[in-house]
């Protein structure tokens, strides 16, 4: 009776308060969009809460030249897509081993994996800054003499905090994919490599396909690593350059609202292109923000 | 992500291949898949989190290794007793939890049961909430603070307070910065939740509902006695997700002010400690051990959850 009631009853309430939420929800983007097409001439002559003046993608074009978008979004990418492949490499083979193999281990590392990922990244902070800064690197390797400044600080860090996060959804995975797929394989005489590369992993694409999508948008959003380690500012990648670009145009909120809006445009792409993926990614495991 | 994929494994899962039946390439095998990733992950987590422990007892510059001097008790004597934000962080953290567990969190389930019917136009509206979850803290804060500008931002000039002495700074004013920041971020934790809930409330057996509405419940019964607590699993990742959100939370203020004027949170404070001209290693150490001893209990809920009927 209840369900029936459910459908029938008429919802507008319910879609007035959701238009409503709506609305709401998107007046900051819509906003910073408005802003982004204004040239700041118009807005300053017109006010920012205003109609007219002209409207054009000089602002995008501003950011992009002048403000090195080209340069943030290349280091972006430089960071993410090592940091997405080896992260699955790496947890891809141990959420194998240690739901494959009976080993007194296993599960305590699982544990390990996955509580280091629920840490509050803070708590690394101190030591890995003071670790990366006095570890001594040849300068033809880095130019800082030591680990900082280099993307390969934020690669490996971003890296140990989402191995821990992917080990336990591929473990969780792995655990429901039937044992006799690989019980075959073993009788056939495969070793445990092989089981790992030609049976197991091809059946956790789905899962790794979800997990990609996932961790493109975790770690491209990263904020805090490159803040840490990343000192010269032609380094950082898009999502902590912007901090920058809000620092240095104090008062063009134009150009700020077109940057702002570049930096959410890859994240945009990703998410129709992978949408399926993505929220997938979200409810298989969801202890990352 | 246990509660769906958990239940099924359980049974069918057989006992797992012994060590001693393996061949010694497998062995190796086995090493180096083991090995690498565990290497990753103690030294570049689990040996910084125990490091900072160490260094929380100690003084010093953050330069000369040699010149680390213990400091036993001091680091923590001094943020509790004389460090000035430290409380105002610590009632801050208290407030941005309180505001996603109350507002936030419970937002993102309603939105969740009012989209999971066969309601018109569903997908649109969960994509329109959905968009910030896409989006980073950090720039959550810059689109907000076009939205909350004094003079220039919407808000204001919605409300037609712009250009008046009625104007509010809402990122900058102390009073009510905090209040401005944890809307900014329900903009997006409200969303994830949302997500997460829509796929609990698909797994949870519609022969319930039909149960409950034969025993004569109405939809708020049903809802609270028998949909919620099938949600068991997921209510757990969002009560962990929650209190670990704002236990981390730092970007967006970090943007807005670098946590100053208000907006100081145990998050930032760590960091204002570490980079910068005053680097304070063993107070911005010890500010984190207080952080890692906090999330210690929702990080031990959670795993005695989720592992807590593994063998």
């Amino acid at each position: 009776m209840a369900t029936t009631a459910r459908t029938i009853r008429p919802r507008w309430g319910t879609h007035l308060f959701l238009l409503t939420m709506s609305v709401m929800w998107l007046a900051p983007l819509l906003w910073a969009a408005y802003t982004a097409l204004r040239p700041y001439g118009s807005t300053q002559r017109l006010g920012y809460f205003s109609v007219g003046g002209e409207y054009n993608l000089d602002n995008f074009a501003r950011a992009w030249t002048q403000s090195g978008f080209l340069t943030y979004l290349t280091n972006s990418v430089i960071i993410v897509v090592p940091t997405v492949f080896f992260t699955l490499a790496l947890s891809s083979m141990m959420a194998y081993a240690v739901t494959r193999v009976r080993w007194a281990l296993s599960i305590p590392l699982l544990i390990a994996f996955t509580a280091g990922n629920l840490l509050p990244p803070q708590v690394l902070a101190a030591p890995l800054f003071a670790i990366f800064k006095n570890l001594r690197l040849p300068y033809w390797f880095s130019d800082s003499g030591s680990l900082l400044n280099t993307y390969i600080s934020v690669i490996i860090v971003n890296l140990a905090f989402q191995v821990g996060f992917c080990t336990f959804v591929l473990a969780n995975y792995m655990k429901a994919l039937s044992p006799d797929l690989t019980e075959a394989a073993l009788v056939d005489g495969a070793g445990v490599w092989r089981r790992y590369w030609s049976i197991v992993l091809p059946l956790c694409r789905p899962a790794l396909a979800a997990l990609a999508t996932l961790e493109i948008i975790f770690i491209y959003n990263d904020f805090f690593w490159p803040l840490l380690f990343i000192t010269s500012g032609d380094r950082l990648p898009v999502t902590t350059a912007i901090k920058n670009l809000q620092g240095q145009f104090f008062s063009d909120y134009n150009l700020l609202a077109a940057g702002a809006l570049i930096t959410l445009i890859p994240t945009l792409i990703v998410y129709l292109l992978l949408q399926r993926h993505f929220v997938a990614g979200l409810t298989l495991g969801s202890s990352k923000g | 992500m246990t509660a769906t994929l958990d239940a099924p494994a359980r049974d069918r899962v057989r006992p797992r291949r012994p060590l001693r039946t393996l061949s010694i390439t497998d062995k190796i095998a086995l090493a180096i898949m083991v090995g690498v990733p565990t290497l990753v992950q103690l030294l570049l987590v689990w040996l910084p989190a125990l490091a900072s422990i160490g260094l929380s007892f100690t003084r010093w510059n953050g330069i000369d290794l040699d010149r680390i001097e213990p400091a036993g008790l001091a680091n923590y004597d001094y943020i509790v007793s004389l460090y000035p934000p430290f409380w105002p962080a610590v009632a801050h953290n208290v407030i941005w939890l309180l505001f996603l567990a109350g507002i936030a969190t419970p937002l993102g389930l309603l939105l969740a049961v009012l989209l999971d019917g066969k309601l018109a136009g569903s997908r649109i509206y969960q994509s329109v909430f959905f968009v910030p979850v896409m989006i980073s803290l950090a720039l959550t804060g810059v689109i907000w603070q076009l939205f909350y500008q004094r003079d220039n931002g919407l808000l204001n000039n919605v409300l037609g307070t712009a250009g008046t002495p009625a104007a509010i700074d809402w990122f900058g004013d102390p009073d009510v910065n905090l209040l401005a920041a944890m809307v900014a971020a329900t903009w997006r934790h409200a969303g994830y939740v949302m997500i997460l809930y829509l796929a609990g409330l698909k797994g949870v057996d519609p022969a319930l509902r039909e149960a409950a509405a034969i025993d004569g419940a109405n939809g708020w019964q049903t809802f609270f006695r028998v949909v919620f607590p099938a949600m068991r699993p997921i209510n757990i990742i969002i009560v962990v997700i929650t209190i670990i959100e704002c236990l981390r939370a730092f970007d967006i203020v970090y943007v807005i002010n670098r946590g100053t004027n208000g907006l100081e949170l145990l998050g930032a404070l760590v960091v204002q400690n570490l980079v910068g001209e005053g680097q304070v290693i063993g107070i911005g150490s010890a500010l984190a051990v207080i952080l890692l001893v906090v999330s210690l209990g929702p990080i031990i809920f959670y795993l005695t959850r989720a592992f807590g009927r593994e063998d």
